[in-house]
């Protein structure tokens, strides 16, 4: 196998690994019922395991094994503490207080999307309004994102495959050596957007579930694979135990520690991970459950499987730091792994580990193409033109055209290499925490009004677009922190405690002076115990 | 209110109370500067988390014992489902 063209055993085993998806669409079409409701949330009938499987795997993105390491890589063993046992906390917080309550709620009256239970919660249309474009805007750059990203990963990853077709060039025309010859982002990008529209197509949510169960496997597994292997190389002995303590003790003091993170950033990070609680993908997800009783597994499990994908791949960062391997100074930190994976392991692995993590890409794109979907047709559609008037047949017709037309729309806009999107990722979070204090107080308070609900989602819009603009003035879309003084000492504090603070005071100050819902309306959804 | 609902109730009291545990030990400033390896190659800040993802499991286990908001209605909505396809 080495004797093949270099990149050659790399691209067979991801054409492999997406025709292998593309039978899983495929079969899981033939139990398509027809219906909306299967198209839409597979008919109520996810159990655990594939409850379990589906939320990790929407939740996980390509950040999962390629970013951790590459931030361990440039901030040491604190990226651990600050984005993953946090979600570990709270994204299980949020299925267990928000998923299992709007679970029943929405069984109970139908909903499947975020729109439709707000509009009737707050006896309120204009909100479906706003919303709609906001929900919509901050999944759009996180789809661009994952895409752009398969695009990347296939190209560096088949490098070496045709020079003559493929050429990596800089701007200034010289070539680039690390990508020179691999299939280029245009055309690695399209394969998987095919693949996922074609399964999503097919399939619906249930093709969707069952990729995603897949896909969340082959991620763990290749991760924990990728990690022993780079281990025995780097470590230079035979015991597995001996290596890793030859790495621990190679890693430089300002990683293994967090003497350079800001202790208060760290802990206002803690608010990122509320954005589950308002991914419209995701709340199509709990929408699957079988029974209120599915949920105990994902809220279990979902700390343990965060810990079992990143402890190894902050490791693998941390120990890239020391001095067992010499890393090229201009790497990217998101190019770490890939990079240590073709310099210390064979193409095979290299070909699995493409395929692992296109695994983590296209299991979150395909939720988030679904979701945009549905979210056109019955909050816009069906609600604008009645529900008696759109038939099932025609409500899967319209949500698959509006998958056909989101996925174009992304690749098209994914063309124009908008490289600036990445630093997005963290902005799309805190956008969805801000507007986390709305879906808590629908399910827990009576007294949330929709005007409150209402200039809720406007401050967090207004601050966020506030707390952007100054980022992008100050070219600080990365790094960009509130300064908090406090005495004499000014603290650094993550921008979504602005948005998600004075999101939740509008939302009670208003709510407080203004009409609460009609009683029959609260009665529906706060019954007498 | 009665037996089991007072149960819940309680149960709910103690898993905010760990979940708040939980949140007060994520912010483990006494590990901040330590340089030390648990196993002899673990760095004790990142060993320190995974505990934190540990108990963040263990507390979520325990809250579907103690703290669970509804019981078993799968089978209704199932049946439910039956009946709107036989229709």
């Amino acid at each position: 196998m080495n004797d093949l063209q270099p990149g050659l055993p790399q691209l067979i085993i991801i054409l492999g690994y997406l025709a292998i998806l593309l039978l899983l669409g495929l079969s899981s079409s033939l139990l398509f019922k027809g219906t909306k409701k299967d198209f839409q949330v597979a008919s109520h009938s996810i159990g655990p395991f594939f409850l379990l499987m589906s939320l990790f795997g929407t939740t996980m993105t390509a950040f999962a094994l390629v970013g951790s390491s590459g931030e361990a890589f440039k901030e040491g063993i604190g990226v651990y503490g600050m984005l993953a046992s946090s979600s570990g906390i709270i994204h299980s917080l949020c299925f267990f207080v928000i998923g299992v309550k709007v679970w029943k709620i929405a069984r109970n009256n139908g909903y499947t999307t975020q729109i439709e239970f707000f509009r009737d919660r707050l006896d309120n249309d204009f909100i479906g309004l706003l919303l709609f474009p906001i929900l919509v805007g901050l999944v759009i750059p996180y789809l661009l994102i994952g895409v752009m990203a398969s695009g990347t990963v296939i190209q560096s990853l088949t490098a070496g495959l045709s020079p003559e077709w493929f050429e990596a060039t800089k701007p200034d025309g010289t070539i680039i050596k690390a990508l020179n010859g691999g299939v280029p982002p245009y055309l690695g990008s399209l394969m998987v957007c095919i693949v996922v529209l074609v399964y999503v197509f097919f399939g619906g949510m249930r093709g969707t579930t069952w990729a995603n169960t897949l896909q969340t496997m082959v991620f763990m597994v290749l991760g924990l694979v990728t990690f022993v292997v780079i281990a025995m190389k780097l470590g230079g002995t035979e015991s597995l135990f001996e290596n890793l303590k030859v790495l621990g003790e190679s890693i430089p003091d300002d990683k293994a520690t967090r003497s350079e993170m800001s202790k208060t950033k760290f802990f206002t990070y803690l608010l990122i991970p509320l954005s589950v609680g308002m991914f419209p993908h995701l709340f199509q997800h709990w929408m699957t459950a079988k029974s209120s009783s599915s949920f105990k597994v994902p809220v279990i499990c979902h700390p343990l499987f965060i810990m079992i994908v990143w402890v190894p791949c902050v490791l693998v960062g941390v120990w890239a730091t020391g001095d067992t391997i010499n890393i090229p100074p201009t790497l990217s930190p998101n190019a770490l792994l890939p990079f240590l994976v073709k310099k210390l392991t064979s193409p095979i692995l290299a070909g699995f580990l493409a395929a692992g993590i296109l695994a983590a890409i296209m299991s979150s794109l395909d939720s988030q193409f679904l979701c945009i979907g549905t979210m056109f047709t019955n909050d816009i559609v069906t609600h604008y033109k009645g529900k008696e008037n759109v038939s099932d047949r025609q409500t899967v017709l319209y949500t698959r055209s509006f998958i056909i037309g989101i996925v174009a729309v992304t690749y098209v806009l994914s063309l124009f290499d908008p490289k600036s999107v990445f630093a997005l990722g963290v902005w799309c979070f805190s956008g969805f925490s801000a507007l986390f204090p709305i879906v808590l107080a629908a399910l827990y308070w009576r007294g949330l009004s929709a005007m409150g609900a209402i200039a809720g989602v406007l401050a967090a819009i207004a601050s966020w677009s506030y707390m952007f603009y100054q980022a992008l003035q100050s070219d600080t879309l990365r790094t960009y922190v509130l300064d908090l003084p406090i005495g004499e000492e000014t603290y650094d504090v993550m921008p979504v405690v602005g948005m998600l603070g004075s999101s939740l005071i509008a939302m009670v100050v208003v709510s407080l002076i203004t009409p609460k819902p009609k009683p029959e309306t609260l009665a529906k959804f706060f019954p007498a115990q | 209110m009665t037996g089991s609902s007072k149960a819940a109730s309680k149960g709910v009291w103690i898993i905010s109370g760990l979940v708040v545990l939980l949140l007060i030990l994520h912010q483990d400033n006494w590990n901040w500067e330590s340089d030390t390896l648990v196993f002899g190659f673990m760095p004790i800040g990142l060993f320190w988390h995974a505990c934190i993802s540990l108990g963040a499991s263990l507390t979520w286990a325990l809250a579907t014992f103690i703290a669970w908001p509804f019981g078993d209605d799968g089978q209704a909505f199932q049946e439910n489902n039956q009946q709107e396809a036989g229709k």
